[in-house]
């Protein structure tokens, strides 16, 4: 009896670590593409570095709007931002587009590259939180 | 032994001072960082000031300073060197708005915010009588956070410029958004987007008093009034995100390169052709923006706009111009004009530029040569060249009584007074 719940609980644990490591991965895979994104839709104005144009396009470091709620992030993207707002005591004049012809997969991946960059550290933006978000904007 | 390491210390520097010196454009102490011509040397009159913007100098020598936003609730500051040591030792804030113009005509300090022009009458010593008190020239101006700066400049027969830039890039429907047309005809022609004239002795007015002195300028912040001349100058900020907005008909590296930051005469009525053209160093000519049909070629309607006196690279951001009057110099500048440029963003991912001041001989009202770097080194040295890594960026040119020149810089607040010495 014993013996068999060992086994159990091995393969369970087993279990749990592989699909933890294929999380891991799937993070990876997703910062990578998302770096891509990167490059054609935000390093523009938001620099290699994510450290923006001081004034003008904000940065993206440990700021609430990158780290808070993946929802607020994901509306920003899709439906672009024009507010006057103090990101570590200064404010930016440029507006940010929306980005609707972002695919849902490209909008993740962009935003958990961002998250995950620049000395940023955070939880992936995944499918389903994009996918979620969209439909509630539509 | 101590005196013989104090004696080798001595020599070391001395030595480091002869070496530095050979060089002919260096950086030393003589030059506040700035690398200069030959003959020239720069010192920090001073630094730590805030969001620098443009400078005026008064006729005692006292430099006021506007600051693009407020520091300790104050807008303005006037420095003043009471011990004649070449550093500002007495700083006077007032004024509670945040903005970027300010020039000195007549007995009067003008001074804008975003939307606002004021002014300020100093009494036979020299001070401002009313520091809290400003007369309101203009009021109500356009002043949508983009490109919302109000930098003015006067003439001699009582009016004042004024730049009411447009808050668009391309005027797009949707502001630098792919795939959006542009407005025909842009209605931000009618509020912005040019420069407008004021009459410096009349109180609030709008833009019911003001004058459309010339439009289609998306966004100037460097101009000047040339007495020579007897016409106002201007110096464009071009548009940006060629390749962002129209990937298939530009490249990131036309991107760097388009359009030109244009260098203008502005007589009354002209038409610069923003936001339907933009100027093509390459081609030499102004052709159609593709919100407007443009494919990179195509003048269309841009035939018949305004060609500039002279094209710099795009995207430097030419935020101060200064003709130069004095005689300190020499005659090589005499006449010429000096553009600070604030440094470029969109040129990213290629390498950034300007970050410098230039200048450019003139004679007769034009250019005569090509324009050569005066100083650089602001940013702090290539590694550097980012806009957030900058550690100065040149905002404001103003010329000091005796023929010197003052830089202000609206990232590191420093202050600069640039002097000829022929050493």
């Amino acid at each position: 009896m014993m013996k068999k719940l060992n086994i159990i609980l091995s393969l369970l644990i087993a279990l749990i670590a592989a699909s933890f490591t294929t999380q891991q991965q799937d993070v990876k895979a997703s910062i990578q593409r998302g770096k891509k994104v990167y490059e054609k839709a935000c390093l523009a104005c938001h620099q290699k570095d994510g450290e923006g144009v001081p004034r003008m396009n904000p940065p993206l470091i440990k700021t609430t709007q990158v780290l808070g709620t993946k929802e607020k992030l994901i509306r920003i993207v899709l439906q672009g931002y024009n507010e006057e707002v103090e990101i570590n005591g200064e404010y930016f004049d440029n507006p940010m587009p929306a980005q609707p012809q972002l695919s849902n997969q490209e909008i993740a991946d962009v935003l958990t590259y961002v998250r995950n960059s620049f000395g940023n550290k955070a939880t992936a933006v995944t499918l389903a939180d994009v996918k979620m978000v969209r439909s509630k904007i539509k | 032994m101590r005196r013989i390491l104090a004696s080798l210390v001595l020599l070391l520097a001395v030595l480091f001072m002869i070496s530095a010196n050979d060089s002919t454009k260096n950086q030393t102490a003589a030059t506040g960082g700035l690398t200069l011509p030959p003959g020239f040397t720069a010192t920090i009159v001073a630094d730590k000031l805030g969001q620098a913007r443009h400078i005026a100098v008064n006729s005692n020598g006292d430099i006021y300073v506007k600051l693009e936003r407020v520091k300790d609730g104050k807008g303005i500051l006037r420095l003043r060197d009471t011990n004649g040591d070449g550093t500002a030792d007495d700083i006077f804030a007032f004024g509670n708005y945040g903005g970027t113009g300010i020039a000195i005509k007549n007995g009067y300090l003008y001074a804008s915010s975003n939307s606002e022009v004021y002014r300020y009458k100093f009494n036979a010593k020299n001070e401002i009588e009313n520091p809290d008190n400003p007369e309101v020239i203009v009021k109500g101006l356009v002043d949508k956070r983009q490109h919302a700066s109000k930098s003015i400049t006067l003439d001699d027969k009582g009016n004042i410029y004024v730049n009411i830039g447009a808050p668009s890039n391309a005027c797009q429907e949707t502001d630098r958004t792919a795939g959006s047309p542009g407005q025909m005809p842009c209605p931000i022609l009618e509020t912005a987007g040019g420069v407008w004239m004021f009459k410096t002795n009349q109180l609030n007015q709008t833009y019911a008093e003001g004058v459309r002195y010339v439009t289609g300028l998306r966004n100037v912040v460097g101009l000047d009034w040339n007495a020579s001349m007897n016409e106002l100058y201007v110096t464009q900020h071009g548009r940006d995100q060629l390749n962002q907005l129209h990937p298939t008909q530009y490249s990131a590296e036309q991107n760097a390169e388009l359009p030109a930051e244009e260098f203008f005469m502005a007589k009354q009525g002209m038409d610069f052709g923003w936001p339907y053209c933009y100027y093509d160093p390459v081609q030499k000519k102004k052709v159609l923006a593709p919100e407007y049909g443009g494919d990179g070629k195509t003048e269309g309607v841009c035939g018949t706009k305004e060609k500039p006196l002279y094209a710099f690279p795009a995207h430097w951001a030419p935020n101060a111009l200064l003709f130069y009057t004095g005689n300190a110099f020499g005659d090589k500048y005499k006449n010429g004009a000096f553009i600070a440029f604030h440094g470029s963003w969109n040129r990213a991912p290629l390498k950034q530029g300007g970050y410098n001041v230039v200048f450019v001989p003139m004679k007769d009202g034009k250019p005569s040569g090509a324009h050569e770097i005066f100083a650089d080194n602001f940013a702090g040295g290539e590694e550097f060249l980012t806009p957030a890594k900058a550690q100065h960026r040149p905002c404001g040119l103003a010329m000091g009584n005796d023929g010197s020149m003052y830089i202000s810089d609206d990232k590191g607040g420093t202050v600069w007074k640039i002097t000829y010495t022929g050493k």
